[in-house]
């Protein structure tokens, strides 16, 4: 293509021009941005400084509503409240000590309170919020709210607490929360942000503390605008969090209050297994306290008047109280040598009162003896010296076995705080532990569930569903998680003999049954309610020299806390068993006194679902029964009566 | 022959090219690239990671891309540019079916050591077509019809691809950067005026119809311009960055809180703070003789790449380097227009200062054909 170079000098003219004029535009758009530039920077400059000052723009977290907890049949055992509470942000407050000073005329305001809320204030930057009472009624929030003005920083705030309406009945099965404390942040290596927002409630003890992971649930955030004042002036955006899961426990509330009434000043605890799921049906430690006090914040008094009390409140002794079992064990020792072949049920031994052993004498706990006797007689009548003899032919590492079979020495898991696995001893225990080697005379003690020999109320209701069943029955506690149905413990056949199993069983049926078993007072005469079951009396202390030369000293009159611990276990129906239940009073005496009506009584409100007609009872005990039918009732009726109208 | 290869003989050779680098030019973007990074490293809280040191690195190699291109005989880059513009789009399109989704748009495509993203190439490549169309045209040819839709073409097509990602930004750039270029070459002014008289004439009707029968827009549109125009009433979305921008600047005052100490753009609720609102913590730190200062030293660019255009000799040097002049004025005043609440939202960076290294390294190797053009220049 040709081109005369007039064109082309004409053309880049052009461009130049064009060039020129576009540069000019430019120029002028830089100026006008340059001069908006001024207008925002420089003469609006005060008004936006102000701005940046108030317009504060604040993410706050959103705290998610904690999983409720129920009991089997759908009764609330934990759930969530509006609390009101007042909180202060000190950079908003000026004079921090005033503004104390004019909320504390208003409204009462303990002196602990304000004593935490200060070292709180001293460890967290100025413009963090920080609670300085909490649980107030709505009349005190909206004395605050009305005197706003005059309290600068102070901001009325409506949460959610945690409530246990069933008080202390289910104080060691649910446990307890309250509010995050440094220990809790300290044990965490990436704490949930969540933990931050001023008295968040995480679970403390028990079920709460076990499950927090799944009833926390996770926290929402809102994006809100602040003045300079602190004070919220609109919510920009909001996203909601993840409410925790609802949870079911297996437990009946029904029950467990019962059984919490019927252990009463005890200090004891009383287990009920379903034998056909594992269910805890109950599971109640008496004395209890109040979960209720501690989400508030217990006061120092209340708090030493628990730990000073020596029937141990705040123990849990279903599952972290581990006792000597007793002859409780003895089921176990007859079974392990059962299925080793080693006794028949017409095998019997002589008992004169006592056995000799490598030169030392073991006593019966009947002095005179028991005579000739067999296994049905000796578990009847819980003859010592018959499982002296079988322990140390059938060997302590064959019984340690066979123990853990039962889920003696075992953990069993449960979402509950400081479960204990017990000990079923034997000898690589000994030389691992104690650096010494295992002596018969340690079998001989195991034998009768004395000596190591430890296990938790818990396991001796889950050793009593295996051998009611045969089957290994695992303890559940939580029947569902947000409607999740959990696995079942309904276990297997643990390959037991069933022959053998039902001489034991034969055995424990005499137990209640026979006029001369040692739970025969105890015992249900409802047809097809019948139970079997084994009594078991622990020593606590070891009988003196001077006290045998002396004479046996008899329980009652010895201090309350070295007599003997009373233990009953039991299962019914006999012939289709239905529930296990082991009852254990600590420092009660005699297994067939003490702990015996009490397993009893619990297990026909287990059967009938409900107070048991007087029919069941034998006919001497009626008009006692009736009358403790009726004063628990009273007892009831008295807890349910609402006590918390006091709170908002 | 063209007249400019037969002026070749006249034009530096071999290492003496260095010498004729547009040195001032060299100079001014290095010193807007060091206020990017002391802007990263204040956004970062006084830190190089995770923004300054990289945007260093792309830095250097951007200076490095940026030298070589400039040595490489303009003639050269003019032979490519219909391979080039050719390869972009391919890119674009490419992007368009392989591209990962990045900040809810389709833009990026992985090349393994870093991720490209087509429409940035795509502005540079169609300046250089442009450049090179109406270096190869008559310029008596220029404002003929069949000669005006041929470039027009050329614009809408990559324009089209881009706005399907969507990117509105990129997408008003490429447009008005080609149409300057159409502007420089001379077509007549006619078609300009017809077109804008046609885009108000549009605008107004769908505006007039509001409210009545013959409504062109549904509703619901007609409330997304609302919001898009006047971002105020969407306090949360779009208007919740203006507002807070416009503090940010403000409280920045005449001389600034000083660096670091901006309190404002440190509250994270910007969420761009280190790519397209990043000139509000310069604002608020360095205050008005801050701003004033990076909007100096941006202008003073265009003027050396103006000087450098003027200066050429054939049409090619000059469109490309007034091509490359007016794609960068877009950049940053779009950019600042945006944050200082004169224009919507549409996430046009702040050239050479925002955190990004496709656009860095694009840039810079646009200015490496200014660079080139200055170097070859018959003398």
């Amino acid at each position: 293509m040709k081109r005369t170079p007039k064109d082309l000098e004409g053309a880049h003219r052009k461009l130049s021009r064009r060039a020129l004029l576009l540069g000019g535009l430019q120029l002028g758009f830089a100026g006008g941005l340059a001069a908006r530039m001024r207008y925002l920077q420089v003469d609006q400059a005060d008004q936006f400084r102000l701005l940046a000052e108030e317009n504060r723009i604040n993410i706050r977290l959103l705290a998610p509503a904690r999983g409720e907890v129920f009991d089997r049949n759908g009764k609330t055992l934990a759930h969530n409240s509006p609390s009101y509470r007042i909180i202060i942000v000190p950079e908003d407050a000026d004079d921090v000590e005033a503004v104390i000073a004019r909320l504390s005329k208003l409204i009462h305001l303990p002196a602990e309170d304000i004593e935490r809320a200060r070292t709180e204030m001293r460890r967290s930057p100025p413009f963090l919020p920080i609670t300085l009472a909490d649980q107030l009624t709505w009349e005190d929030i909206s004395k605050v709210a009305v005197n706003a003005p005059a309290l600068p920083g102070i901001t009325p705030e409506v949460g959610l607490t945690r409530i246990y309406p069933q008080q202390s009945d289910f104080a060691h099965v649910v446990g307890y929360v309250g509010p995050v404390s440094d220990y809790d942040l300290s044990k965490l290596e990436s704490p949930d942000p969540v933990l931050r927002i001023p008295r968040f409630q995480i679970g403390k003890v028990g079920f709460e503390a076990k499950r927090e992971d799944v009833l926390r649930g996770t926290a929402g955030a809102k994006r809100v605008e602040v003045n300079a004042t602190g004070r919220v002036m609109r919510e920009l955006d909001r996203k909601e969090g993840q409410a925790g899961a609802d949870m079911q426990l297996a437990v009946d509330a029904g029950l467990q209050n019962y059984a919490q009434a019927r252990l009463g000043g005890e200090s004891a605890a009383v287990v009920v297994v379903d034998c056909d799921t594992g269910d805890l049906r109950a599971i109640a430690s008496a004395p209890s306290f109040d979960p209720n006090l501690f989400v508030r914040g217990i006061s120092v008094a209340d708090y030493s008047l628990l730990t000073e009390d020596p029937y141990r409140p705040l123990a849990n002794k279903t599952v972290q109280g581990t006792y000597p079992p007793g002859s409780t064990f003895k089921m176990v020792v007859s079974l392990a040598a059962l299925e080793e072949g080693l006794i028949g049920p017409e095998d019997t031994v002589w008992c004169p009162g006592y056995l000799e052993v490598s030169g030392r004498r073991f006593h019966c706990w009947k002095r005179a003896g028991h005579g000739h006797v067999d296994l049905n007689t000796s578990l009847k009548q819980s003859c010592d010296v018959y499982y002296y003899d079988l322990a140390i032919k059938v060997g302590i590492d064959k019984i340690s076995a066979m123990a853990n079979r039962m889920g003696l020495g075992v953990r069993h898991d449960l979402p509950m705080s400081a479960v204990a696995s017990g000990l079923a001893p034997d000898r690589d225990w000994k030389a691992r532990v104690r650096g010494q080697d295992w002596l018969v005379g340690d079998t001989v003690n195991v034998s009768i569930g004395q000596g190591f020999m430890l296990a938790s109320p818990m396991q001796l209701a889950v050793m009593t569903a295996r051998l009611a069943t045969g089957r290994s029955v695992t303890p559940r506690l939580v029947k569902s998680i947000d409607g999740v149905e959990q696995p079942s413990g309904a276990g297997t056949s643990m390959g037991l003999n069933e022959n053998n199993l039902r001489m034991v069983r034969r055995g424990m049926y005499s137990v209640s049954n026979d006029r001369r078993g040692t739970g025969y007072r105890s015992r249900i005469i409802a047809e097809g309610m019948r139970m079997g079951g084994k009594s078991g009396t622990s020593q606590v202390r070891n009988i003196t020299a001077a006290e045998r030369a002396a004479g046996v000293i008899r329980n009652k009159d010895l201090p309350w806390e070295r007599r003997d611990h009373a233990l009953y276990v039991c299962f019914a129906p006999f012939d289709k068993p239905k529930y296990a239940i082991s009852v254990i009073v600590e420092h009660g005496g005699g297994g067939s006194t003490a702990a015996a009506p009490i397993a009893r009584d619990v297990m026909l409100q287990a059967l009938y679902d409900g107070t048991p007609p007087l029919s069941a009872y034998p006919k001497g005990d009626r008009s006692r029964i009736k009358a403790q039918q009726e004063r628990l009732e009273r007892e009831r009726i008295e807890r349910d009566t609402p006590q918390d109208s006091d709170r908002a | 022959m063209s007249y400019l290869e037969y002026n070749a003989k006249a034009t530096p050779s071999g290492f003496r090219k260095i010498l004729y680098l547009n040195w001032p030019l060299t100079l001014l973007l290095a010193s807007v690239a060091g206020v990017g990074f002391l802007m990263l490293y204040s956004v970062a809280g006084g830190s190089f990671s995770p923004w300054a040191e990289p945007q260093f690195k792309r830095f250097l190699l951007g200076m490095g891309v940026m030298l070589v291109v400039g040595m490489v005989p303009i003639w050269f880059w003019r032979n490519i540019s219909v391979v080039a513009y050719l390869i972009s789009v391919a890119l674009l399109l490419a992007v368009e079916f392989f591209g990962t989704v990045g900040m809810g748009a389709q833009r990026w495509i992985d090349i393994g050591f870093m991720r490209l993203q087509p429409s940035e190439l795509m502005k540079i490549t169609s300046v250089m077509l442009l450049a090179a169309y109406y270096d190869w045209l008559p310029p008596e040819r220029s404002s003929r019809l069949i000669w005006v839709l041929l470039p027009l073409l050329m614009i809408l097509f990559p324009t089209l691809l881009v706005l399907r990602q969507p990117d509105l930004g990129t997408s008003i750039l490429l447009m008005a950067a080609g149409g300057g270029v159409m502007f420089l070459a001379g077509v007549h002014w006619a078609y300009f005026a017809a077109v804008i008289g046609a885009a108000v004439g549009l605008v107004s009707a769908v505006f007039q119809s509001r409210g009545t029968d013959w409504q062109l827009l549904k509703d619901y549109q007609y409330r997304r311009i609302d919001t898009f125009l006047d971002p105020s009433q969407d306090p949360l979305g779009a208007g919740y960055h203006i507002t807070q921008s416009k503090i940010a600047l403000g409280s920045g005052g005449w001389s600034g809180r000083g660096y670091m100490q901006g309190t404002q753009s440190r509250l994270n609720f910007l969420p761009e703070k280190h790519t397209d609102f990043i000139f509000t913590t310069l604002a608020e730190e360095f205050g008005f003789i801050g701003g004033l200062t990076l909007l100096s030293l941006y202008m003073l660019i265009i003027v050396f790449c103006v000087a450098t255009a003027l200066a050429a000799k054939d049409r090619f040097s000059s469109l490309v380097s007034l091509g490359v002049a007016i794609t960068f004025f877009l950049f940053f005043a779009v950019n600042m227009s945006m944050v200082m609440g004169l224009a919507p939202v549409v996430g046009v960076p702040l050239p050479l200062v925002s955190y990004g290294g496709s656009a860095m390294l694009v840039l810079l190797a646009a200015f490496g054909l200014v660079q080139s053009a200055n170097v070859h220049r018959p003398r």
